[in-house]
């Protein structure tokens, strides 16, 4: 499984010299190649991988009042799946990913298609002015946002009083989870827009050509050209997405102080397992929850990339 | 289980259409003005920059209104229209008020997140490109392995990752330290993706070779050649990697409980958990805004002058991606 064994059924097609010991070039390269890697790869072996290892080998214990702790095998796992808090938090971020995501990826990409067009005055200012909130970081974003959503002094309230209205209820229970979507793709739509923009602007020029040659319009253009072509951005994009959904934690958790009642400490995932380990102390079980949570994303993350490979196949 | 890794074959189906082009990715810093997509030149659209117009209102209205907020007292805050300056300008007062809040303790946040952004900036960015470097300009064993190991890596959620640490630095002693806060900052999986990405365009391989017949060794050719080829891809990925920590909350919410080191995205999260819970000595809203406010000019400053480099950095990385 090496890249070894791979390469050696295309020895013969390939010119390269193979030999069975390598050549003192050869060697020097290889030792430099290693020399250069060493330092990020002993930095991601301490901080990534024997954590990540430490949390599953956590995750198999239970700390006893007496007697220290206790291998318990796949317990904390079976306690997780059946746990509400846990499960309510993972729902919601369900809920979350399937409203919020296709909006803020769909309005990121018609804004990339329309700054690729060409076809709006004073681009470069729209182009900034919707990516300047990702310069913006989370938390402060959460606490203005709170504030504009606010009985007290926020905008909405006000003009709501101008005209005799209620004031909006931004951060009532019904209304919450679309709160911070909205906080949430105010972020982002800037972000991921920039992404797709960049990936539309490397298009190759001859395929438009061809496309205004066969008398195409601009938004058939965009459908059966750009949109298929730039499909791996769209699919990164989509990807850091589902990541970034499953572990909401600053927006919710800065909201919170204003709407301790509505956001729970179970609210999503991420908090749940935060309080687990901060301050029920069982930072056992909230490493279990964090493994399932990484598996989740995974597996979501890996289906969002298969059936974006099957639909290309079947389009083919 | 890698995403990037897997995606990459869909990367060069893409340019399939156009069957006659095997590899049409330009050279990554690429994104200029005035490409001419198609001989007639598009109409500009009245409607739809109206539309955007509107739309680009609702990205900046809520910065207006932290700027408009940033120049009102604490009464005022609540007693005129939060979207247009009140009669008296108070932002002098509540910049004082930001800076001499709890003995100055703003400053020192401020002081604390750009030492913490910078220093695992640049040493994030450094890693990931030599690292970057080598897997795309060298064939060595066990490459390939090493490369999308990396990659899994991306797909990591952080907390499955930062609860670990915590336990691990406490038990180094590292935790409430400013190394609790860098040291996990510097592993950048997708920085290295980047990089490798960029290098493979970057830096020509006819170069290297000539540098060798020149009897230079691998890591001078390194240092002395390719290092200033790769700077306008180092600097993206150090200005995504400053972004990413000067951003971080989650992990020194965690990894820290004292106040003189914390970064602003803590502190003004604790003013405004002590100001909503109401107690009487805490910080004001006003000055909370303020604070908020002047924390976020230092990057949006930097992301207008440096333009040029996320934009191509983003650009080879979302092309291949």
């Amino acid at each position: 499984m090496t890249a070894a064994d791979t390469r050696l059924p295309d020895a013969p097609s390939a010119p390269i010299v193979k030999r069975r010991g390598p050549s003192p070039m050869r060697r020097r390269e290889n030792a430099a190649a290693y020399i250069l890697i060493t330092p990020f790869v002993v930095v991601f072996l301490v901080l990534l991988v024997v954590p990540l290892v430490y949390s599953g080998y956590l995750s198999l214990f239970r700390e006893q009042l007496v007697g220290g702790n206790t291998f318990v095998g796949l317990e904390n796992y079976t306690r997780a799946l059946t746990d509400p808090s846990f499960l309510s938090g993972v729902g919601r971020m369900a809920f979350f990913l399937v409203i919020q995501v296709p909006v803020m990826l769909a309005l990121s990409l018609f804004f990339a298609l329309l700054l690729d067009a060409g076809v709006l005055y004073l681009q470069k200012l729209v182009r900034l002015g919707i990516f300047v909130p990702y310069a913006v970081p989370s938390v402060i974003a959460a606490l203005m946002w709170g504030y504009l959503y606010g009985q007290d002094f926020g905008p909405g309230a006000q003009i709501a009083d101008i005209f005799g209205l209620p004031a909006p209820p931004f951060l009532s229970q019904d209304w919450m989870i679309f709160s911070i979507m909205n906080v949430v793709s105010w972020e982002f739509i800037g972000y991921n827009m920039i992404i797709l923009y960049a990936a539309l602007r490397s298009i190759p020029r001859e395929l438009f050509d061809a496309a205004s040659v066969d008398g195409a319009g601009t938004v058939r253009t965009a459908w059966s050209i750009k949109i298929p072509a730039i499909r791996p951005a769209l699919i990164l994009t989509t990807i850091f997405s589902v990541i970034g959904t499953f572990q909401l934690f600053n927006e919710p958790n800065l909201l919170r102080s204003l709407a301790p009642n509505v956001i729970g400490i179970d609210y999503t995932p991420n908090m749940y397992a935060y309080n687990l380990a901060f301050i029920n102390r069982d930072a056992n079980y909230a490493a279990a929850i964090a493994f399932i949570l990484g598996i989740v994303i995974m597996v979501v993350s890996y289906t969002v990339q298969l059936s974006s490979q099957r639909k290309e196949r079947a389009g083919r | 289980m890698t995403t990037p890794t897997t995606a990459r074959p869909t990367a060069t189906t893409g340019p399939a259409l156009s069957g006659a082009h095997p590899d049409p990715v330009p050279p990554a810093d690429r994104p200029r003005k005035g490409r001419k997509h198609s001989s007639d030149q598009p109409r500009r659209s009245v409607l739809l920059s109206v539309v955007m117009g509107a739309v680009l209102l609702y990205f900046l209205i809520p910065l207006w209104w932290l700027f408009v907020a940033s120049t009102k007292s604490n009464a005022d805050l609540f007693s005129t229209f939060g979207l247009w300056f009140s009669g008296d300008n108070s932002l002098w007062a509540n910049i004082q008020d930001v800076f001499t809040a709890d003995g100055g303790v703003y400053l020192t946040w401020f002081r604390n997140s750009i030492f913490y952004a910078v220093t695992s900036a640049v040493g994030a960015a450094f890693l990931a490109t030599m690292a970057g470097y080598a897997f795309a300009k060298y064939r060595f064993p066990g490459g390939n392995l090493i490369f999308s190991g990396i990659l899994g890596a991306v797909m990591i959620p952080m907390t499955a990752l930062t609860i670990p640490t915590y336990l691990l630095f406490a038990n180094a002693g590292l935790t409430n330290t400013p190394w609790a806060i860098i040291l996990p900052s510097l592993v950048s999986p997708f920085g290295v993706y980047l990089m490798r990405v960029y290098a493979a365009d970057a830096v020509d391989d006819t170069l290297l070779e000539a540098a060798r017949v020149d009897g230079a060794g691998e890591l001078r050719i390194f240092f002395r050649v390719s290092l200033r080829l790769l700077t306008p891809g180092m600097v993206t990925v150090l200005l995504f990697a400053l972004v990413s920590t000067w951003n971080n909350y989650f992990l020194p919410l965690i990894m820290l409980n004292s106040p003189d080191l914390y970064p602003l995205t803590v502190g003004l999260a604790q003013w405004q958990g002590a100001a909503a819970a109401g107690s009487g000595s805490q910080a004001l809203f006003s000055s909370i805004i303020t604070g908020s406010f002047i924390s976020i000019i230092p990057l949006v400053v930097a992301f207008l002058f440096l333009q040029r480099y996320w934009q191509s950095g983003l650009s080879s990385g979302a092309v291949k991606g």
